[in-house]
């Protein structure tokens, strides 16, 4: 029983490592998921950002420029985010003087 | 009650570590722009090289490298690093955030300052999560009557 589970365990890892080779690469603006039009007929955001990640911020990591410039709304979200857990654990943690 | 004994060879190993972490940390926080790394994951290193000195040298040691009421504000410099960034953006006839409006001095083009607004993002983020998991650990910590 017990090698029985190891067998489905490896099977299905091999099988998701077998999957995982026909996905097409992220990195490339001409495969078929970047084709995709929106429902205004316009190009999708991933494929713009592809192209033009490093002409409009002269970084090359692409994952840099979204998460710092074209999202930076978001991530100074949650730079707040993890701003008001820190307080958060201050007041529940403090010790507090007995009155 | 927790026994507790100071061990020299513990302390001189984590002062041995805890440089190189903190150097890590930095060159994750300023590598960000080419390598995987950032604000985050820097701040997260440069706070276990100096929580590692806390576990290891006691309250007396580690007041010497930052002091624990010093942590909170520090956590609030990083935020205001971030907003003000945005902001001066918009003082500047900018949107929030659009960093090529920041007055960076010499004559840059607008990718190199959007490069150099990315960057000073970045070094708020890490300032404010290394503050924020030094605090957590200091709050933590205080109740157990450590050396």
């Amino acid at each position: 029983m017990k090698y029985a589970k190891i067998l489905i365990l490896a099977a299905f890892a091999g099988l998701m490592i077998y999957g995982s080779m026909g996905l097409p690469d992220r990195a490339d603006p001409d495969n078929r998921m970047h084709q995709e039009r929106s429902i205004t007929d316009t190009v999708v955001a991933g494929s713009y950002f592809i192209r033009e990640a490093y002409n409009d911020a002269n970084t090359p990591n692409m994952v840099t420029v979204v998460l710092g410039d074209y999202r930076s709304i978001d991530t100074f979200g949650e730079q707040v985010v993890v701003f008001a857990a820190g307080l958060i654990c201050l007041l529940i943690l403090r010790k507090f003087r007995p009155v | 009650m927790r026994e507790q004994f100071e061990s020299p060879i513990v302390l001189l190993g984590a002062r041995l570590l805890s440089p190189y972490i903190m150097l890590f940390g930095i060159y994750v926080i300023f590598h960000g722009h080419y390598s995987p790394g950032g604000g985050f994951q820097g701040g997260a290193l440069l706070a276990s090289s100096i929580i590692l000195i806390r576990i290891s040298g006691g309250r007396i040691i580690s007041r010497l490298q930052i002091r624990e009421f010093f942590t909170t504000p520090l956590a609030a410099i990083g935020v205001i690093v971030y907003f003000l960034a945005g902001f001066v953006a918009v003082l500047y006839g900018g949107y929030f955030l659009d960093y090529e409006a920041l007055p960076f001095p010499g004559d840059l083009s607008p990718a190199e300052l959007r490069y150099y607004g990315i960057l000073v993002i970045e070094i708020g983020i890490g300032i404010a999560v290394m503050a924020i998991l030094v605090m957590i650990y200091d709050h933590m910590a205080r109740g157990e009557d450590y050396v």
